[in-house]
């Protein structure tokens, strides 16, 4: 619709008092243009009806099938009936786009809804105050908790975040503001690095610290494999914002006789503060809910570790993927708890992020 | 400056104009630290990249070196030690085949989904829906592969027997639909399923990035000619888009192949390899890894670093041609 929306009409220098009129939009479809559309649909929902009703298919899945065939068959005629073939094959087209998108719609809210109905009950204040030390993997939801692995997962990524910013921001600095040579080959492997499989970083942390440095399970070691994935998120979005920073601030500074570094730091940072705090947070909701990375690093623990530097320890995701291995009722119930919590991490970061980056424009 | 010019005090009438100062282009020192500071900061994923395929490789090395091309080739992972009196022997074949399987059915069915959402959202979405479709978009992205894991394994997974179920009653006469036994649960078919679902953000974005980047005048051009915008799409935003959107389609198989969590949840894995998609029988390196991580001997270990280096190789080349083609399309005039 990009075609037409662009011709918004010039706004007339009205006297205060004068009523503005509605610019009209001759585009619209009437009400009568629509109705075959809506006789359409209501046709198509009745005969799948009874179509399901008299015939072996059965079920939702029976009726949502037959219901993408009759609209299509719906669409196609009446389309072709009333104008060309043209049309029909532009009715069937519309139609196959509008339920592919609905279909991209189903699983999340399948996941959010699954997600409320079996983490829910398993909620009360005691999981965020209690640790599994002394709880038998078997005992109901009331005993013990998950603040070890709360606390757990906030050291994971909060030092993943400390390894991953100044690297990140370093990167995209140098992508946008000193464009070496190199600039199109950094952003290329850049691009690539955030495609490097999550076990993967994993297992190169686990043959860097465990193998050649024989270090033991910890924390760091977990957010060192983080902050491999993190990285590129960072570097990503920090180079977008960076970019739409005016070259004309940047100009104004080299002008004034500031060399680059300081324009770079009194000027280009400050301006783009708020889109480096939204690229920081995106880079953390990226990781927060890794598992395979962590499998591989921290251990797991059941107790409560404050040493980030030594000792096993767990984190949400790895709390979720032990109670669920457990393969016992308790064990799901602890598992989609534990979900629950998570994704209420995750989405408090991702709509911190979005809420500064819309600021941003 | 401070001195006084000796034409000066010899002649006050005539002012020597001093030398111009001498206008550069070099980088003051604070500048060239600030550069090579951030020169290096910049290249610091070029080494984490290199020393990832280094470590790996070392570690693997031995590996490669005893099994020779049978790493890939061959079905057999026995890790039993030799005083139980048979040797180890690793090959990551079965696995290889299976992670290329579930790619394949999980880009089977996100891909035209991602498309169609894409499609939707940058030429038929009306205004007040796309962003809160954008919104849920971005969210699925955000969720957590375990998410995916335990929902697919509780949730999908029964009913994803019964469509199983169903293509087998009508469709079993083709091999890859057929079924030996009364096997569904935890089946390659599943597995892709989820695997569609968790790719289907990021080829949807793509998609409309690569869209977004087709010239409103060619669209304006074919609605001028009366085109519907069905035609439209055909003629103007697929022949342009059409490279950038199959990179996309590549960045998901690369996210798909590397997928871990997800898939160990809800594949069973068999050291064979079988060609029906129903059957619970199924592989995966990124799984195998976890899988056999737990209790895995030194030497098995290697092994595992092996197979984490072939999958970091795999995804990466995928990744690199993917991100070329991507860019060779929207950079296109």
């Amino acid at each position: 619709m990009s075609t037409v929306t662009d011709n918004k009409p010039n706004e007339p220098v009205v006297p205060n008092k004068l009523p503005v009129s509605k610019p009209s939009k001759p585009w619209k479809a009437t009400p009568k243009q629509l109705l075959p559309d809506i006789l359409g649909a209501l046709g198509a929902v009745i005969a799948s009806l009874v179509v399901v009703a008299f015939s072996p298919m059965a079920g939702i899945l029976g009726f949502i099938l037959t219901f993408i065939v009759v609209s299509i068959v719906t669409a196609a005629s009446i389309s072709g009936i009333r104008q060309d073939r043209k049309a029909a094959a532009n009715s069937v087209a519309t139609i196959i786009i509008y339920f592919l998108s609905a279909f991209v719609l189903l699983p999340v809210v399948s996941i959010i809804f699954e997600i409320i109905r079996k983490g829910a009950p398993g909620l009360s204040i005691g999981i965020f105050f209690d640790d599994m030390s002394v709880t038998a993997s078997d005992a109901p939801l009331s005993e013990g908790g998950l603040l070890h692995a709360l606390v757990g997962s906030l050291y994971v990524v909060a030092l993943a975040t400390i390894v991953s910013i100044p690297i990140g921001i370093l990167t995209a600095l140098y992508l946008t503001e000193v464009k070496g040579k190199a600039a199109g080959t950094v952003r290329f492997f850049v691009q690539a690095m955030s495609g490097v499989p999550s076990i993967v970083a994993g297992l190169f942390i686990y043959a860097v610290w465990m193998i050649s440095l024989g270090g033991t399970y910890t924390t760091i070691a977990g957010s060192l494999a983080l902050a491999i994935l993190m990285i590129p998120t960072v570097a990503r979005t920090t180079e977008e914002v960076l970019k739409l920073i005016p070259t004309d601030l940047r100009e104004a500074g080299l002008a004034l006789g500031a060399t680059q570094w300081k324009t770079v730091a009194l000027v280009v940072i400050p301006a783009a503060r708020s889109g480096l705090i939204t690229a920081v947070i995106l880079g953390t909701a990226r990781v927060a809910g890794e598992t395979a990375p962590l499998l591989l690093t921290i251990g797991g623990n059941d107790a409560m570790n404050w040493n980030p530097l030594s000792g096993n320890n767990s984190a949400l995701p790895y709390y979720v993927w032990k109670n669920f291995g457990l393969g016992t009722e308790t064990g799901a119930d602890r598992a989609w708890t534990g979900i629950f919590v998570l994704m209420v991490v995750v989405m408090i970061f991702f709509s911190i992020a979005r809420v500064l980056g819309r600021k941003k424009g | 400056m401070h001195d006084l010019p000796v034409s000066i005090v010899e002649n006050s009438n005539r002012t020597e104009v001093p030398e111009p100062r001498e206008i550069t282009t070099e980088p003051r020192f604070s500048d060239r630290v600030f550069r090579a500071v951030v020169s290096s900061g910049g290249f610091i994923s070029l080494v984490v990249l290199g020393l990832i395929s280094l470590f790996l490789l070392y570690e693997g090395l031995s590996i490669f070196r005893s099994e020779g091309l049978s790493f890939i080739t061959s079905f057999e992972w026995v890790a039993e030690s030799i005083e139980n009196g048979t040797e180890a022997y690793f090959g990551i074949g079965a696995m290889l085949y299976g992670t290329l399987v579930i790619g394949f059915i999980g880009l089977f069915f996100g891909f035209p989904l991602a498309l169609g959402a894409a499609l939707f959202l940058s030429y038929y979405a009306p205004e007040w829906l796309k962003k809160p479709m954008v919104l849920v978009v971005d969210i699925m992205a955000a969720i957590p592969s375990i998410v995916f894991g335990l929902w697919g394994y509780f949730v999908l997974m029964p009913q994803a027997e019964e469509w199983a179920k169903l293509i087998n009653k009508y469709l079993g006469f083709i091999p890859i639909f057929s079924m030996p036994g009364d096997f569904y649960t935890r089946s390659p078919f599943i597995a892709g399923l989820v695997l569609a679902v968790m790719i289907i953000p990021i080829i949807t974005s793509i998609s409309r990035e690569v869209f977004a980047q087709t010239p409103l005048d060619r669209i304006q051009a074919a609605y001028a000619l009366g085109a519907t915008r069905w035609s439209m799409i055909r003629a103007v935003v697929i022949p342009y888009g059409k490279g950038g959107v199959i990179g996309g389609a590549m960045l998901g198989l690369g996210r798909a192949i590397g997928e871990t969590v997800a898939v160990y949840t809800v594949l069973n894995l068999v050291y064979d390899i079988r060609p029906e998609i129903f059957l619970s029988a199924g592989g995966s390196v990124a799984s195998l890894i976890v899988n056999k991580f737990g209790e895995a001997t030194p030497l098995e270990l290697k092994a595992l670093m092996a197979a984490g280096f072939v999958l970091f190789i795999v995804t990466l080349v995928i990744n690199f041609l993917a991100n070329a083609i991507i860019i060779r399309t929207v950079r296109k005039e």
